[in-house]
C-alpha cells in the first residue's frame, strides 16, 4: 500500500509544461527572426553544459575547473571527422562524444589521485596539456585553428528540407538544425540527468555527497561511482562542444579550450541559479542571458560582475536563487527526492 | 655546454616558480584553502608595484615594499571578510568563491590597466649577467632564486621557531582544541593570507621585472605554483621550491628542443611525477 | 562566584542534550560532575568553554555573561580546559604543546614551562618528541600541562582518567593537589565516582541532560548518587 515514490504533483505539471515548451521550440523558427534561434542556441547549450557540471559539482562532489578539455576535444574531433575523414558535420557530432569519453579516462586516472580542491586544478592543468597538443595539429589549423570547407558546411544533412520548409537561406537553415539539436541535447541531458537522480544511482550519489565513509559502508562504490559520472559528464560535453563548433563553422584551439566560455560561464551560471538542483541552472542562464544582454557593450566590466555576483551569491544564497525562490514557496519542479505515498494514516498528520 | 646552460637557467627559472607557490602552499597548509585567484593576485601585485613605480618615480624595490604591508592588509581582509565565512567541511564554496574572485580580479585588471603588456623598469639590472666560467646566469635570475631560498627559509622559521608558527600548525591540526588554547583560528588564518600576500608580493616584483605581463596571464602562474607544490609534496616548502625547480627545467629544456614545447614540457614533468609519487617527492601533510 | 551556568540548554540540531542545568563553582573549589556516557557532561563542558556557543547570559563567568563568548575568549578569561580525549597537536613537540597552551594568555602564578616539568619530570625527558608518540598517560599529562601554562582561575579537566591503566590514573590524579595549591578552582569530569569523590569538595550528577544530585562529596551517600546515577532507588 505504501510505496517510495518521487512522483509529485509540481513534477508531473513539469512534464507536460517540458513537452508544451519542447512542441513550441520545435515550431518557432517559423515565426522568429534568425537572430533570436541564435541566441536561443546560445542559451540552450550553455544550459546543456551547466547541467552537466551541475551533476558532477552539485550531485557528484567533482570539481572540475577543466570541462573545456572536453568541448574542445569534442569540438576538435568534429573539425577532424568533416575535414580529414570527409564526415557530415552532424554525424561527425557523435564523432565528438566519443573522443571527449576517450580524453575522460586518462583525465580521470590523473586527477582522480588529487584530493578535494586539488582536483580541480588538475583538471585545468590537463585541458591546457590538451590545449597545447592540439595546437600542435597542423593538419587543423595547428595554432591559429581553421574554418569548416564550404563544401561541407553547404550540404549537411536536412538543411535542405528546412530551407524548403522555411523558405531561408542556406545559413538561416544551418542555424535552426544546431537549434533543433541543441534543442535535443537539453532535455536528453537534462532528461538523463533526471532520471538518474530519481534512479538507484542518485540515491547512492546522494549518500556519496553527505558521506562518503557512510555511503561505502552501506556498499556504494564511490570509487566507481565518481568514475562513471565523470565519464558521462566528459561525453555530453564532448557533444555539446561539438554541436556549439558546428554553428560556429570556425575553430581555434583558444576559443574551443577558453576556460572562460566553457567552464567559468557555466559555474557561474550554476552557481547563481543554484548548485545542486536541476531548477537551479535553469535560472541561471536565464540570469546569465538577461546579464550579458544588458552588460554587452561594457567589455570586462560585465565579467567582473558575474564574478562579484558569484561571490555574492556564495555568501548571502548559497543555494542560489532558485534555493531562494524554493524556501519561499516550496515548489520543487524536478522532485528528485523520495517521499513515501499512499494512504492518509488515521490521527498522524 | 649546452645541457649545462638549459639546466642552470631552467633552476633559475624553478626559482621564480617557488616564489609564485610558497604563498600558495603556505595557505593550504595551514585551512586546506585553495586559493584558484593565486595567480590573478601575483598580476594584481604586480600592477600595484608598477603604479608604485610610474606614478610615485619610486624605484622597484621601494615600490614593493611599500606593496607589501597593503597586499598583506588586502589578504587579511579577504579571509576575515569572505573566505572565513565560507571555510568548512564542503569544499565546493571557497572553490567557487576564489574562481568568481580570479575572474573579477582579471577583469578588473583589464578595464583599469588595458590588455596591453607592460613591464617593471629595473634600470641596469634588466640586462645584467654575470660570467661562471662554464656558464653564464643573469643577474635578475640569480637574484630571483636567492629570494626564493631565502623567503623559503625565512617562512620554515616563522613557521618552526615562532609563537605564531605554533599557532598556524595547532590551528592546522586541530582548529576546535586551538579554539581552547586561546587562539581565534579565523584570526590565524587571516594573518596567513596576508603572509602570503607578503609572498605574492615578492614574486609579483620579479615577475614584473623579468618578463613582460598583462592581466590574462595570472591562470597560468596559478597552475605552475599548483604543480610545483603538487611535485614538491604537500606541506613541505623546500619540496615546493624543488618542485618549482623541476617545472623550470622542463620548461627550459623543452624550449631548447622547440620553443612551442616550453609550456608542454613543464605540465608533462608534473603528469609524469604524478604517475610515479602521486603524494609528490617529499609529502608530509597527511590529507 | 567563579562561573555559574543558570537554566543552560545546548542543541546538537534537533536534538537537545542539555535541559536547564544550573551549577556553580567558587573560587578555589574542586568541583566533580559525575554521570553515565550520554548524561550531558561533555556537552556542558562544550558549553562552558564556548566549543558550543549559547546564549551570553547562560554561562556567567565572576557575574559576568560569557556564554556568547567563542572558546579563545572564554580561555582568555582564565578558564582553561583538559579535553576529552587529550587532543594533543600532532605536529607540535612535547613543549611546543606546553608552550602554546600558555601564549594566548599572558597571567601572573605558579605555572610556567619548569613547574609543569617539576610536576611531570618524564615531559622532561620527552620533551623533544612529538606529542602523538607518547604513551596514553603521558598524554594525558602534557593535556594537563598545556591548560596550565596559562595559570587559569579555573581548570575543567574531562574525562582525564579515560583509557588509562589504574597506575597511570593515580599518578595523574596526584597532581591535582598541587593544582589546587596553585589557586586554580578544578571541574571534574568522570565516570570514575570513586575517583572524583576522594579529590572533589562538592558533586554534581548528571542524567539525561539535567542535574540530579547536588551534594557535598564528604556527606553524599551510595544510596543517593545510585538514584541520582540510574534514576532509579538502589
Amino acid at each position: 500500500m505504501y510505496r517510495l515514490t518521487t512522483r509529485t504533483r509540481a513534477g508531473t505539471a513539469t512534464e507536460i509544461a517540458v513537452l508544451v515548451l519542447v512542441l513550441a521550440g520545435l515550431a518557432l523558427p517559423a515565426v522568429t527572426p534568425r537572430g533570436v534561434i541564435q541566441d536561443l542556441f546560445f542559451i540552450l547549450t550553455m544550459l546543456t553544459l551547466a547541467q552537466i557540471w551541475n551533476l558532477l559539482a552539485g550531485y557528484g562532489g567533482l570539481v572540475s575547473v577543466g570541462q573545456q578539455a572536453f568541448v574542445g576535444i569534442g569540438a576538435y574531433a568534429m573539425f577532424a571527422g568533416v575535414i580529414l575523414l570527409g564526415w557530415n558535420p552532424v554525424a561527425a557530432i557523435l564523432l565528438g562524444g566519443l573522443a571527449a569519453l576517450a580524453l575522460a579516462v586518462p583525465t580521470a586516472f590523473f586527477a582522480f589521485r588529487l584530493q578535494g580542491a586539488y582536483f580541480a586544478i588538475g583538471t585545468w592543468v590537463i585541458a591546457e596539456v590538451t590545449r597545447l597538443l592540439i595546437a600542435q595539429w597542423k593538419a587543423l589549423g595547428g595554432g591559429t585553428g581553421t574554418s569548416l570547407p564550404r563544401e561541407a558546411t553547404s550540404n549537411i544533412m536536412g538543411t535542405d528540407a528546412i530551407r524548403a520548409l522555411f523558405g531561408v537561406r542556406e545559413a538561416a537553415a544551418r542555424d535552426i538544425l544546431a537549434y533543433w539539436l541543441a534543442l535535443a541535447l537539453v532535455v536528453v541531458v537534462t532528461g538523463c540527468i533526471y532520471w538518474l537522480l530519481r534512479s538507484r544511482l542518485g540515491l547512492a550519489l546522494a549518500a556519496v555527497r553527505d558521506n562518503v565513509e557512510a555511503a561505502q559502508a552501506v556498499g556504494v562504490d564511490v570509487g566507481r561511482l565518481k568514475w562513471a559520472v565523470f565519464l558521462i559528464a566528459a561525453a555530453a560535453t564532448g557533444l555539446t562542444g561539438a554541436l556549439i563548433f558546428v554553428q560556429t563553422a570556425r575553430i581555434s584551439p583558444e576559443a574551443a579550450f577558453a576556460v572562460t566560455d566553457w567552464t567559468a560561464y557555466v559555474i557561474f551560471i550554476v552557481v547563481i541559479g543554484g548548485i545542486g538542483t536541476i531548477e537551479g541552472p535553469i535560472v541561471g542562464v536565464l540570469v546569465f542571458f538577461a546579464l550579458r544582454s544588458a552588460l554587452a557593450d561594457y567589455g570586462s566590466w560585465y565579467l567582473m560582475t558575474l564574478g562579484l555576483a558569484a561571490i555574492a551569491v556564495m555568501l548571502f544564497a548559497p543555494k542560489g536563487l532558485w534555493g531562494l525562490i524554493s524556501a519561499r514557496t516550496g515548489l520543487h519542479l524536478f522532485p528528485v527526492r523520495r517521499r513515501l505515498a499512499g494512504p492518509k494514516i488515521e490521527g498522524g498528520n | 655546454m649546452m645541457w649545462l646552460d638549459t639546466l642552470v637557467q631552467g633552476m633559475l627559472l624553478g626559482g621564480l616558480y617557488a616564489l609564485f607557490a610558497a604563498g600558495l602552499s603556505l595557505v593550504f597548509g595551514i585551512m586546506r584553502l585553495v586559493n584558484l585567484a593565486h595567480g590573478d593576485l601575483i598580476v594584481f601585485a604586480a600592477y600595484l608595484v608598477l603604479t608604485g613605480v610610474t606614478l610615485l618615480g619610486l624605484s622597484p624595490w621601494v615600490a614593493a615594499l611599500i606593496a607589501m604591508p597593503v597586499m598583506f592588509a588586502l589578504g587579511w581582509l579577504l579571509q576575515a571578510a569572505v573566505l572565513n565565512r565560507v571555510l568548512g567541511k564542503d569544499i565546493l564554496p571557497p572553490l567557487l568563491v576564489t574562481f568568481g574572485l580570479s575572474v573579477a580580479v582579471q577583469n578588473g585588471l583589464l578595464e583599469a590597466f588595458s590588455a596591453d603588456s607592460r613591464r617593471i623598469p629595473a634600470g641596469a639590472l634588466e640586462g645584467a649577467s654575470l660570467d661562471l666560467g662554464l656558464v653564464t646566469v643573469g643577474v635578475m635570475p640569480l637574484m630571483t632564486f636567492a629570494s626564493a631560498i631565502l623567503a623559503i627559509m625565512a617562512l620554515n622559521g616563522l613557521f618552526y621557531h615562532t609563537a605564531l608558527g605554533r599557532a598556524f600548525r595547532a590551528t592546522s591540526d586541530d582548529a576546535v582544541t586551538a579554539g581552547l588554547m586561546g587562539i581565534e583560528p579565523k584570526r590565524v588564518f587571516a594573518i596567513a593570507t596576508g603572509i602570503a600576500m607578503v609572498v605574492v608580493t615578492l614574486a609579483a616584483l620579479y615577475l614584473g621585472m623579468r618578463a613582460n605581463f598583462d592581466p590574462s596571464i595570472g591562470p597560468a602562474r596559478l597552475i605552475y605554483a599548483f604543480e610545483a607544490v603538487i611535485i614538491g609534496g604537500l606541506g613541505s616548502l623546500w619540496g615546493t621550491l624543488a618542485g618549482g625547480i623541476i617545472i623550470g627545467v622542463a620548461q627550459t629544456a623543452g624550449a631548447a628542443v622547440n620553443p612551442e614545447w616550453q609550456i608542454l614540457a613543464g605540465h608533462i614533468a608534473f603528469l609524469v611525477v604524478m604517475l610515479l609519487k602521486p603524494r609528490g617527492l617529499f609529502p608530509r601533510a597527511v590529507d | 562566584m567563579l562561573l555559574e551556568t543558570r537554566a543552560l540548554t545546548a542543541n546538537y540540531g534537533q536534538f537537545r542534550a542539555l535541559f536547564g542545568v544550573d551549577i556553580t563553582v567558587a573560587a578555589g573549589e574542586c568541583v566533580a560532575i559525575i554521570g553515565a556516557n550520554g548524561a550531558g557532561k561533555s556537552t556542558l563542558m562544550r558549553s562552558i568553554t564556548g566549543v558550543i556557543r549559547n546564549e551570553a547570559a547562560m554561562v556567567l563567568h565572576r557575574g559576568e555573561p560569557i556564554g556568547a563568548l567563542s572558546s579563545a575568549e572564554i580561555m582568555k578569561r582564565g578558564i582553561a580546559m583538559v579535553p576529552e580525549g587529550r587532543r594533543l597537536f600532532a605536529s607540535l613537540s612535547v613543549e611546543e604543546n606546553l608552550l602554546i597552551g600558555g601564549q594566548a594568555r599572558k597571567a601572573p602564578g605558579p605555572w610556567s614551562l619548569e613547574a609543569v616539568y617539576d610536576l611531570f619530570p618524564i615531559l622532561r625527558e620527552r620533551r623533544k618528541n612529538p606529542g602523538t608518540a607518547l604513551s596514553g598517560g603521558q598524554q594525558q599529562m602534557v593535556a594537563i600541562g598545556r591548560a596550565l601554562m596559562s595559570n587559569p582561575e579555573l581548570l575543567l579537566c574531562d574525562e582525564i582518567s579515560l583509557g588509562l591503566a589504574p597506575v597511570v590514573i593515580r599518578d595523574i590524579y596526584a597532581a591535582l593537589p598541587k593544582v589546587r595549591e596553585g589557586g586554580a578552582a578544578i571541574v571534574l569530569v568522570e565516570q570514575d565516582i570513586g575517583k572524583a569523590l576522594a579529590v572533589a569538595d562538592r558533586v554534581y550528577c548528571m542524567m539525561e541532560g539535567r542535574v540530579t544530585l547536588v551534594a557535598k562529596a564528604a556527606e553524599v551517600t551510595r544510596e543517593e548518587i545510585h538514584s541520582a546515577y540510574f534514576g532509579v532507588a538502589a
